[in-house]
């Protein structure tokens, strides 16, 4: 099955890189979920919980604020604060 | 012919700043390392932000373009921010920034431009204070800072923009060293307003169609005043890795020179000391051959 790049990628460092099944993101407009080969997308986010599947293993972050960027060649987020929290 | 004693305190003078440089110099070194890293990691984030601003910037490029990437349309007042060190003892590190800004500033000038200048730095203050007194708008010290972070930045960021929305200024160029490598900081000019779009192509052509959530517009208008601040915070760790570089040299350099000097002053001192002893022995032989 095919996978999604997903970064996120907070000023100071990048926090997340690496393939992933599903990244669901708070959006300004409401939360959304990006799954494999989804459509160019771009939003700004709010303050929220990022969550990152992939296969069985779920990594959660809280992320302040920030902008989501999903093309063809991945999902990145640039965070203004982020940090992982345990799941 | 300066006496013993006086010879001897001056050497041991040396030694105590010996003692100091080199300490100074390991220092350095081990946050110079730590800075280069703060600088690399935030590499990253600087990056994506301009690949996507210049993604954007081409979409809305036009009337409906932000004042912050389009400018005024002028070109008749300038902003000038420096970035330096907030402590010496560094070589020419501060000097070098400050002597690329002034031929800058004096280009400008002789050109009959107006000239804001915006110091960050407890030393680019002094050293530009004096020329350009009437010219300083604000200035920054960022030495009570442990660790450079956004919130570090925002402030300078802040000013900038304050300054551009009243109308103060049409472009905003910042100068501030670039981390080349250990031996080579290059002091470099950026121009934050209007922003430059790097003339990278989009990564995946123009043929992609964003979905934009709330409009390319709103995006754009929350990004670029982000992006100023990172570009500024990622000159303020580039400069903070070259000032413990040149910081490092500086003091390596000292110490050598206080090396040096050691030798110098212990060999005139062996020296004098023999001539004092033969000319003692001279006197006694002679004395005794008198009697």
């Amino acid at each position: 099955m095919a996978k999604l790049h997903f970064s996120l990628v907070a000023p100071e460092r990048e926090l997340f890189s690496a393939d992933v099944d599903q990244v669901d993101a708070p959006g300004a407009e409401g939360d959304f979920g990006v799954l494999p080969n989804h459509a160019p997308f771009m939003t700004t986010l709010r303050e929220g919980r990022v969550t990152v599947r992939d296969g069985s293993t779920v990594k959660l972050f809280d992320i302040q604020g920030g902008f989501a960027d999903v093309g063809p060649d991945g999902f990145t987020i640039l965070a203004e604060h982020a940090v992982e929290v345990a799941s | 012919m300066a006496s013993l004693k006086e010879m001897r305190n001056r050497i041991s003078s040396v030694k105590a700043t010996q003692k100091i440089t080199k300490a100074m110099q390991m220092v350095a070194a081990a946050k110079l390392r730590r800075s280069q890293d703060a600088a690399e990691a935030a590499r990253p984030y600087a990056r994506r932000l301009a690949s996507v601003i210049a993604n954007l910037a081409t979409g809305v490029s036009g009337d409906g373009a932000p004042a912050l990437l389009a400018g005024t349309g002028r070109d008749d007042r300038h902003l000038v921010v420096v970035a330096a060190a907030d402590r010496g003892l560094a070589g020419g590190f501060t000097s070098s920034i400050v002597r690329a800004a002034r031929a800058h500033i004096d280009g400008l000038i002789a050109q009959g431009k107006d000239v804001k200048i915006v110091c960050v730095g407890k030393k680019v203050t002094a050293q530009l204070k004096r020329p350009y007194g009437d010219k300083v708008v604000d200035n920054f010290d960022l030495s009570s800072y442990r660790q450079l972070t956004l919130s570090v930045a925002q402030p300078i960021a802040d000013v900038v923009t304050k300054l551009y929305e009243a109308g103060e200024t049409d472009v905003v160029t910042l100068f501030y060293s670039r981390f080349k490598s250990v031996v080579q900081q290059v002091p470099t000019a950026l121009q934050l307003i209007p922003a430059v779009v790097e003339g990278g192509e989009p990564a995946s052509g123009p043929a992609a169609v964003y979905e934009y959530e709330p409009s390319e517009e709103a995006i754009l208008e929350t990004l670029l005043p982000r992006n100023l601040t990172v570009q500024i915070l990622s000159a303020l760790l580039d400069n903070m890795a070259g000032f413990y570089a040149s910081q490092m040299t500086a003091m390596d350099n000292a110490t050598r020179n206080a090396g040096d000097m050691i030798k110098r002053y212990t060999l005139e001192y062996n020296r004098s000391r023999q001539a004092q002893i033969t000319k003692e022995l001279i006197e006694i032989i002679s004395g005794a051959e008198a009697v």
